[in-house]
């Protein structure tokens, strides 16, 4: 197995994150030194030749995203590049160990990214709970800012960007894209319709890209070692290595650095030292809570985009929450609907409405107080919520582990509605 | 109405932004770290950032951590996400509200604690998690609550 671990090199378990000059000692900040010598098209095309797809779910192609800002002199100002480090979903966790512990290795990032598109202005948009993480950045701008890597004239290479960092105030949707932008110019942050994409139009009608914690912390290292290094830290066809976690009744939850495609198996049983005395396991949501349950028989499919999506989930956020024998499907399922119906932005009525009356009937259900005919009900709502039939994808990522909770752990619920309890209890 | 401190950390704010709307957040926070929560004063900011009230009220209710009534002197905010909920979320909860006299949603009667469920920490690695203030625990069980709480009381 390759043992190259670019993302998470610098981070010492339990110490504090590199100071600058300890940083640039490691070869920190050489990457922005030669993406300042390359033109902004040859730092796209890089980043297009090695198919990085982006990190924060849904898996974009970064290159491609970056490919429809306007470039030239002719293009809107200023252009905005926005790092997305919201990472509000349950069960991921994976950025904060990014953001503590080499806040340098994002910044720097953020700043080839900027550079890219020719965007004058950054932002780094920070979940409210990361406190440690913040500060750490907030002294990593700083120390940036004094090296003259940010402000004006950068390197002496003529091209100038301003950072800031802009800590939200709790609320999961301000991670989608454009309902991020919307928190930005301090509007009641609910998703836009696309298009216009915000490529094009985004943050104040002008242009701005959206990129994640976790895709931008990869820039330097493909920039710095070429598309074809980056493809062959992979075990599959996506690329790259993978920010892997897993939490749940596991020996040691954590988080790893790992190459894109390890199975699942490997990552529960050999990194997370396998289940708890007592505990085995049944199933679990591969990439945070908005993603289908895989149980025993897709234990060896691969953790990549592709590999996941043919088992009939998404990779998402690659941090896994297992589900044991011991702990209640339908209770776990009505917890994630309860955290979907509480985040719920309420801009579209299927969602506000359809995700509130799904957790009312799996809390009936839960408590005993189940009927025949709640199944097909949830069911239908799984269809009427699917892609499609809501303003954004969160109605859709709602429903995910309920459908397949549905298929796989269906004599759970009906055993529930007959017996009117759950058993777990 | 706003105090001549308020005041002036809002005006240090807006110096920030090239649009005075986008300060917004960060004011109500202001608000919020000299008094704990954010009441009708709400009209003053809106006036200082060229909002209406409506449509800073509509960004005040969004977000989870802005505080439309009174909390008290420390907010344990315990988390309720998927990890924590697998690994003994329920236990936790229920030893807080018999320590604490409270349910969650509630403020002890002598204005100590205040107890709100929240969305996940991020912190799964160390579930059942809970944060007092601005300081994450990890790895929860009843024993350790009391540890904890004493240290705040």
């Amino acid at each position: 197995m390759n043992p190259e671990r670019p993302l998470t090199k610098n981070i010492q378990p339990g110490g504090g994150p590199l100071a600058i000059d300890e940083y640039e000692k490691r070869g920190g900040y050489e990457a922005l030194r030669k993406a300042l010598k390359m033109s902004p098209q040859q730092v796209q095309e890089e980043i297009k030749a090695s198919n990085l797809r982006g990190r924060g779910g849904a898996g974009f192609p970064t290159g491609a995203k970056w490919g429809f800002v306007p470039m030239g002199d002719d293009a809107p100002r200023p252009k905005y590049f926005l790092v997305n480090a919201d990472e509000m979903e349950p069960g991921a966790f994976k950025d904060r160990f990014l953001l503590e512990g080499d806040p340098h290795q994002m910044l720097e990032g953020a700043i080839i990214c900027a550079y890219a598109i020719q965007a004058d202005i950054a932002y780094i948009f920070l979940r409210w709970a990361y406190k440690l993480a913040g500060k750490r950045l907030r002294r990593a701008i700083a120390e940036a800012y004094e090296k003259k890597y940010l402000g004006k004239n950068i390197l002496g290479s003529g091209y100038s960007l301003e950072l800031d960092l802009h800590v939200s105030a709790g609320r999961y949707i301000c991670g989608e894209e454009t309902a991020l932008l919307n928190a930005m110019e301090g509007r009641r942050p609910v998703p836009r319709s696309k298009p216009p994409f915000p490529q094009v139009s985004g943050l104040w009608g002008r242009p701005a890209v959206v990129n994640s914690v976790e895709t931008v912390c990869n820039i330097p290292h493909i920039i710095k070692n070429g598309a074809d290094w980056f493809k062959g830290l992979s075990l599959s066809n996506d690329c790259g290595t993978k920010l892997y976690g897993v939490s749940g009744r596991v020996k040691k939850p954590g988080v790893w650095e790992l190459p894109m495609g390890v199975t699942i198996r490997e990552l529960i049983e050999e990194h997370a030292g396998g289940m708890q005395e007592g505990h085995s396991f049944r199933g679990v949501i591969p990439g945070g809570a908005s993603t289908d349950f895989l149980v025993k028989e897709h234990l060896d499919v691969k953790m990549d985009f592709d590999s996941v999506q043919k088992a009939g989930s998404r990779l998402g956020t690659g941090t896994m929450i297992i589900l044991d024998d011991k702990t209640c499907p339908v209770g776990m399922v009505h917890n994630l609907e309860k955290f979907f119906a509480r985040e719920s932005c309420g801009w579209c009525t299927p969602c506000r409405e359809g995700i509130p009356w799904i957790k009312k009937v799996l809390e009936a259900i839960e408590n005993g107080h189940g009927e025949t005919g709640d199944i097909e009900l949830l069911e239908h709502h799984c269809r009427l919520l699917g892609p499609g039939n809501t303003f954004c994808a969160f109605a859709p990522g709602a429903v995910e582990p309920l459908q397949s909770a549905l298929k796989f752990f269906r004599e759970d619920f009906e055993r529930h509605i007959r017996e009117k309890r759950c058993s777990y209890r | 109405m706003l105090t001549e401190e308020e005041r002036k950390e809002i005006q240090n704010e807006l110096k920030r932004h090239s649009h005075k709307q986008a300060a917004c957040v960060e004011a109500l926070k202001i608000v919020q770290r000299h008094r704990g929560w954010v009441s009708d004063e709400i009209k003053d900011i809106s006036e200082f950032l060229e909002m209406t009230t409506d449509e800073l009220d509509g960004v005040a209710t969004f977000y989870n951590q802005i505080f439309l009534k009174p909390v008290g002197k420390h907010v344990i905010r315990i988390c309720d996400g998927v990890s924590c909920w697998v690994t003994g979320h329920g236990p936790v909860l229920e030893h807080l509200k018999v320590s604490l006299g409270i349910n969650e949603g509630e403020t002890t009667p002598d204005g100590q604690f205040t107890l709100l469920p929240v969305s996940c920490l991020g912190a799964c690695d160390r579930a059942p998690a809970m944060m007092i203030d601005d300081e994450l625990y990890g790895d929860l069980t009843a024993g350790k609550i009391d540890e904890i709480l004493e240290r705040y009381k």
